[in-house]
């Protein structure tokens, strides 16, 4: 246990200022990853999981975004608190990111070549035909066929799935130790995905990175994490690993989530649905930020806020009931 | 290496060559080159183009066009008679002027100045107004402030008035110092192009990914948001070329541009002005030529506009 993790997020708290106030994005996030280990971060829209990973990167627009408190820790160093030229020898370098959108992500008008090249040379100072012999290979090895003859083709002239492919070959190429993919595959077609999230699951596997995958999909995740971190208005309410959490989810949150994928077993029932909508994050509800949609929810929820405690061995969870719930049968 | 297992276990299908049935694009076509192909096939760019590089060649090589030395005049030939359109690039082609000067040889070596005024500016204008606006638009903040403000408040200067002025105080007013007094009252536009277009450009999710991947201030400003924000600049560099030739000729007419030694369209029309009635060939080849070359310039921008930016058509 006296190792450092890989990447430790303490207490991170963030938020924008907006014209309708303060909007407090992440308000307490902690978890870490180790290398070769996926954390898959789950939530909706807004519930400060992708700015997290954005303040993890340091590509927080800052402002009207501001990181408030909490420590980023890379290997132990504080990202935070480093210069700017530490921090940008790290990223790309040994914290990489995949966006969700390849097209937009991706340069116009520089071939994929230049920019996968780019990295060799910013980094590590090749020359240009060095490194655009390396480009080739990364190419080759994200399963680009034709790699020496697509080098100098532009974004537009590639499939969304092969756009999808050069960005990981981008992220991939100085080996890093951490990935932050951000929505890998929302932007693909369902066919192109699976071909995607096993490619990234695969080189993960083989040079032993660790993984942070933010999506919504509840499908993606099961597959390829070992932790699952739910996310609900800017705060973690669940984190547990995959099994425990599919099997026995100890938030009703997560429960909620679970109950409104559809199953086949279920087949002509009615889809469950979350009844109301995320809180506005310029104002929180008091007590528990889930307790207005919350059907367990009693007078403590409205009124404490609940702390993230341990409810098993290396799980945890911030609900008051999270023993009911856990207890609950499943549905 | 490229095992295709996983791709099975995913699909759950036999095994496919992935991205196989792309159909091949034509290899390696960047945008620049899209414009270009564009650009090509637009009449209205060959033809600007065919009467720029025209005029381009007068202005360098006008002794291809003539031998006779514009600031020669023979009185014998003092407003001589209607000009003998028939004597193809002869010095009596467009006739003589009141100081018996030969009205071709004055048009074709008055190109020179009105090209150079026209390019110089525009060079001049882009890079000012170009990097103003890149740091401007990139850095924000203070500089941004200080920048636009500045910006402002030569924008506030009208333009010919501010040439008026500017070339007034100056005794030698060469080719140069009309360029320079050009510019440094025209950088404005180019500087609030160019702020605008990084804006936008800044915004974008490849900015971010450079970030994201490491790339340095610099980079980023000149290889990922300079190449993607130049081309309104372009477009209205292109356009504004004309104006500027034009704004060239007006000051000469109104005394306070170019001076005689050089050849000009613009004193050639202000010297012509006084005697339209007897002669208004002396007025109407200047006066012509002017209007081509500035129709051209505009032409240019037009096609150069529909190649670089489809969705202003």
């Amino acid at each position: 246990m006296t190792t450092v993790p890989l990447l430790e997020v303490r207490d991170l708290q963030v938020e924008f200022h907006t014209r309708d106030g303060v909007a407090k994005a992440v308000n307490g996030v902690s978890y870490t990853v180790e290398a070769g280990q996926t954390l898959a971060v789950l939530g909706e829209s807004g519930s400060g999981k992708s700015v997290t990973a954005q303040a993890v990167m340091g590509i927080l627009d800052m402002p009207p975004g501001r990181i408030t408190g909490g420590q980023i820790l890379y290997r132990g160093q504080d990202l935070l608190t480093m210069s700017e030229e530490q921090r940008r020898k790290i990223r790309g370098d040994r914290i990489a990111m995949i966006f969700q959108d390849a097209l937009s992500s991706l340069n116009p008008v520089l071939s994929v070549g230049y920019q996968l090249a780019e990295m060799f040379r910013v980094h590590r100072g090749m020359s240009r035909r060095q490194a655009r012999a390396r480009a080739i290979e990364l190419m080759d090895r994200v399963r680009i066929p034709g790699a020496r003859e697509r080098v100098n083709d532009y974004p537009h002239q590639f499939s969304g799935g092969m756009r999808q492919r050069i960005m990981i070959a981008m992220a991939l190429a100085l080996e890093p130790d951490l990935i932050i993919a951000d929505e890998p595959t929302t932007a693909l077609d369902v066919t192109v995905q699976a071909q995607v999230m096993d490619l990234l699951a695969e080189l993960q596997r083989e040079y032993r990175m660790g993984l942070i995958l933010i999506t919504h999909d509840l499908g993606v995740v099961a597959d390829v994490a070992d932790t699952i971190a739910v996310m609900y208005a800017g705060r973690i309410v669940e984190r547990a690993d995959v099994h425990q959490l599919y099997r026995r989810p100890a938030h009703p949150y997560t429960k909620g989530l679970l109950d409104s994928v559809p199953r086949l077993d279920h087949k002509g029932g009615e889809l469950y649905a979350i009844k109301g909508l995320p809180p506005s994050l310029t104002s929180l509800p008091g007590g528990c930020a889930f307790s207005p949609r919350c059907a367990a929810a009693t007078d403590l929820c409205r009124s404490q806020t609940p702390a993230v405690v341990p409810v098993a061995p290396g799980r945890v969870a911030a609900c008051h009931h999270w023993k009911e719930t856990l207890d609950a049968p499943a549905a | 290496m490229p095992d295709t297992t996983s791709i099975e276990k995913a699909t759950g299908t036999a095994p496919v060559k992935v991205g196989a049935p792309l159909p091949a694009p034509a290899k390696g076509r960047s945008l620049w080159a899209d414009a270009w192909h564009d650009l090509r096939r637009n009449p209205l760019f060959v033809i600007s183009a065919a009467l720029i590089l025209f005029l381009v060649v007068l202005a360098l090589f006008p002794s291809l066009f003539t031998d006779v030395n514009p600031r020669d005049g023979d009185p014998a030939n003092h407003y001589l008679g209607r000009p003998e359109l028939t004597h193809w690039f002869r010095p009596d082609w467009f006739g003589y002027d009141g100081q018996g000067r030969s009205i071709w040889a004055r048009v074709v070596h008055g190109t020179r100045a009105s090209i150079l005024v026209g390019f110089g500016v525009t060079l001049l204008v882009t890079l000012v107004g170009g990097l103003t606006g890149l740091l401007a638009g990139y850095f924000g903040g203070w500089l941004d402030s200080v920048l636009s403000r500045i910006t402002d408040i030569f924008f506030g200067v009208p333009f010919l008035l501010g040439a008026l002025v500017v070339l007034n105080a100056v005794t030698d007013r060469t080719p140069v110092v009309v360029m320079g007094a050009l510019a440094f009252l025209g950088w404005t536009q180019m500087a609030r192009v160019m702020r605008g277009s990084v804006l936008t450009t800044k915004q974008a999710d490849y900015v971010t990914a450079a970030r994201a991947l490491g790339a340095g201030t610099w980079r980023i400003m000149l290889r990922h948001i300079l190449p993607n924000a130049v081309a309104p600049v372009l477009v209205v560099a292109t356009i504004a070329l004309g104006s500027y030739i034009s704004a060239e000729a007006t000051l000469s007419y109104l005394g306070v541009g170019l001076q005689d030694p050089t050849v000009s369209w613009g004193i050639d029309i202000s010297t012509a002005s006084n005697q339209v009635r007897n002669a208004p060939h002396v007025l109407f080849f200047p006066a012509g030529m002017l209007s081509l070359c500035v129709l051209a310039f505009m032409m240019m921008g037009d096609a150069v506009r529909d190649a670089l930016d489809p969705k202003l058509r």
